[in-house]
């Protein structure tokens, strides 16, 4: 499974055929994907369907049990977490994390520790999100969730990834607030970033990708361009409701 | 006036349990690990400067130059081995680890250095002191002590909060996944906090060998007991309340041994526990959700 020659058409991230357990339980089963540079490829499905499973394992924080992932067709499997930051792959966790107890701007001092050569400083972040500037002397635990939630997409930017990995960016806030933050997305785009998000607001999702990816207990059962996909075949494949796909049997649309 | 030079002299001694106690809370602050051998270490030290005092012949004064960044190597070397290899396991791991290196450490010593106490002989430097009044006299090496457990204490401070690792370091201990997501290898991160841990417990054990004599057991039986009560006093977290914690429980001590010779351990012990009971996040903690 490893090892073949590149394919996927000069895909910037690829995925194939990986399978995460944890113990006993198969969160996992046998998932391709191919993100092709300056797309906004999303991840969509119900809880429990192994989306977040699938950003941590491309992040190095679960160990696949099978299974590559590649960045320019180089696996980086065996790499460590901290590692794949080096190699250009930087997510934002869901639930944010920030370091409560450090500043705003040491949040950022940290997460441009390792930075790869790139257009993102921390003023850059501040020009993004102007409120930071002001506040920068703030302790990060100290935000709201909204204020956190651009913090932390602030940490991931000043590292200078190419491929930027989002998880549940809605969780927790409110939907004005999940609009502005998704406001600044193509100016992320703009700066050269690819990005790779899991959102469980599919309307949400429809509206800023590119490319979209339904999982269901682990397995694709969807996936394409959101032009292509129709609210039919898209409920059909969130829920699993019996005719519209078989497990496994991943529908490519034309591309 | 005696009470008067009991309060100096426990202020003075105070500075020297801040020192043995910051390695000891950086330590549980960093990687949660509660390292059970933190006395011995001081006390292996002590030993390990007899013998570099032996072999070099350097002033006993100077031998930290020797011991604390072996001793830093060391614990740099411990942490990314033995206590991280606890740490994959669990944490409650690392604390039957460290008891068991407490053991083998006392053990080690008694077959090889023998139960005897020794010291490390600074010459006359031990008895130079100041003479305030005819109450008062603050011994010099006391005084020394003070300044540089002060020192240490306000830089160690200063590099966690203003230096690019010292803010690794706060990172790593916020949050060890987060950290790694930001490209911070955490096991790197935790050598430096144990090599730090391992150097300032050194010169604390060096520090203590200039000033009274050890043995074997000493680490267990008193050092490690005053570390712990001077962070349990003063709060986790933070080296502030490390170094008001080890005054504080050095006042109390010089207080309670001028009331009588036998009560300075006790003393000290209940004001301990009294803390625990009325504010048991330490005097100048923040009450945490933790």
């Amino acid at each position: 499974m490893t090892g073949g020659p590149v394919t996927g058409g000069g895909a910037l991230l690829e995925v194939r055929d990986l399978t995460v357990h944890h113990g006993q339980l198969r969160a996992l089963h046998q998932v391709s994907l191919a993100v092709a540079p300056g797309e906004v490829y999303a991840m969509i499905g119900a809880n429990g369907a192994g989306k977040s499973t699938l950003l941590r394992s491309i992040a190095g924080l679960h160990m696949p049990t099978s299974g590559s992932i590649l960045l320019e067709g180089q696996d980086l499997v065996r790499l460590r977490p901290e590692k794949r930051v080096a190699a250009g792959i930087v997510m934002v966790p869901e639930g944010r994390r920030l370091f409560p107890s450090l500043t705003v701007e040491e949040n950022l001092q940290v997460g441009a520790s390792y930075a790869r050569p790139g257009p993102w400083r921390i003023e850059g972040v501040y020009d993004l999100f102007p409120w930071m500037r002001d506040r920068r002397g703030q302790l990060a635990g100290q935000l709201s969730g909204g204020e956190q939630q651009s913090v932390a997409i602030g940490r991931a930017l000043v590292a200078n990834p190419r491929v930027l990995l989002l998880d549940e960016l809605s969780l927790g806030l409110a939907p004005a607030v999940v609009r502005r933050i998704y406001q600044t997305l193509p100016e992320l785009l703009a700066s050269g970033l690819t990005v790779l998000l899991v959102e469980q607001d599919v309307s949400q999702a429809l509206r800023i990708a590119s490319h979209i990816h339904c999982l269901l207990e682990g397995q694709t059962t969807l996936q394409g361009p959101p032009g292509d996909l129709t609210a039919e075949e898209i409920e059909g494949a969130y829920f699993g409701l019996a005719g519209v796909n078989g497990p496994g049997g991943g529908r490519e649309a034309p591309a | 006036m005696s009470w008067v030079n009991a309060i100096i002299q426990g202020i003075l001694i105070g500075g020297l349990y801040a020192l043995f106690a910051c390695g000891l809370s950086l330590m549980f602050g960093v990687m949660k690990v509660i390292n059970l051998a933190h006395g011995d270490l001081a006390v292996v030290a002590a030993y390990t400067a007899l013998g570099v005092i032996t072999i070099t012949h350097v002033p006993a004064v100077w031998s930290f130059i020797l011991v604390v960044p072996i001793f830093a190597v060391l614990g740099y070397v411990v942490q990314r081995t033995l206590i991280q290899a606890a740490l994959d396991r669990s944490v409650l791991t690392t604390l039957l680890v460290t008891f068991g290196l407490s053991v083998v450490i006392e053990n080690a010593l008694l077959q090889f250095a023998s139960a005897d106490s020794h010291s490390l002989d600074i010459g006359p430097l031990v008895s130079d002191s100041i003479q305030i009044g005819s109450q008062i006299s603050i011994a010099w090496l006391l005084l020394v002590i003070f300044v540089v457990a002060v020192v240490v204490l306000l830089g160690l401070q200063y590099f966690l909060s203003s230096s690019r690792q010292g803010r690794l370091i706060r990172a790593v201990a916020d949050d060890q996944e987060a950290a790694q997501l930001s490209g911070a290898d955490y096991r790197h991160v935790f050598g430096i906090a144990g090599a730090i841990a391992f150097g300032t417990v050194a010169l604390a054990g060096l520090a203590f060998g200039m000033y009274s004599s050890f043995d074997p057991t000493i680490g267990t039986d008193q050092l490690l007991l005053f570390a712990f009560e001077a962070v349990v006093i003063g709060g986790l977290g933070s080296l502030w309340g490390t170094l008001v914690g080890g005054i504080l429980l050095g006042v109390v001590q010089q207080i309670g041994a001028q009331i009588g010779p036998s009560n300075q351990i006790l003393a000290g012990q209940l004001v301990f526990l009294l803390i625990l009971v009325i504010r048991p996040q330490g005097l100048t903690a923040r009450r945490s959700t933790a």
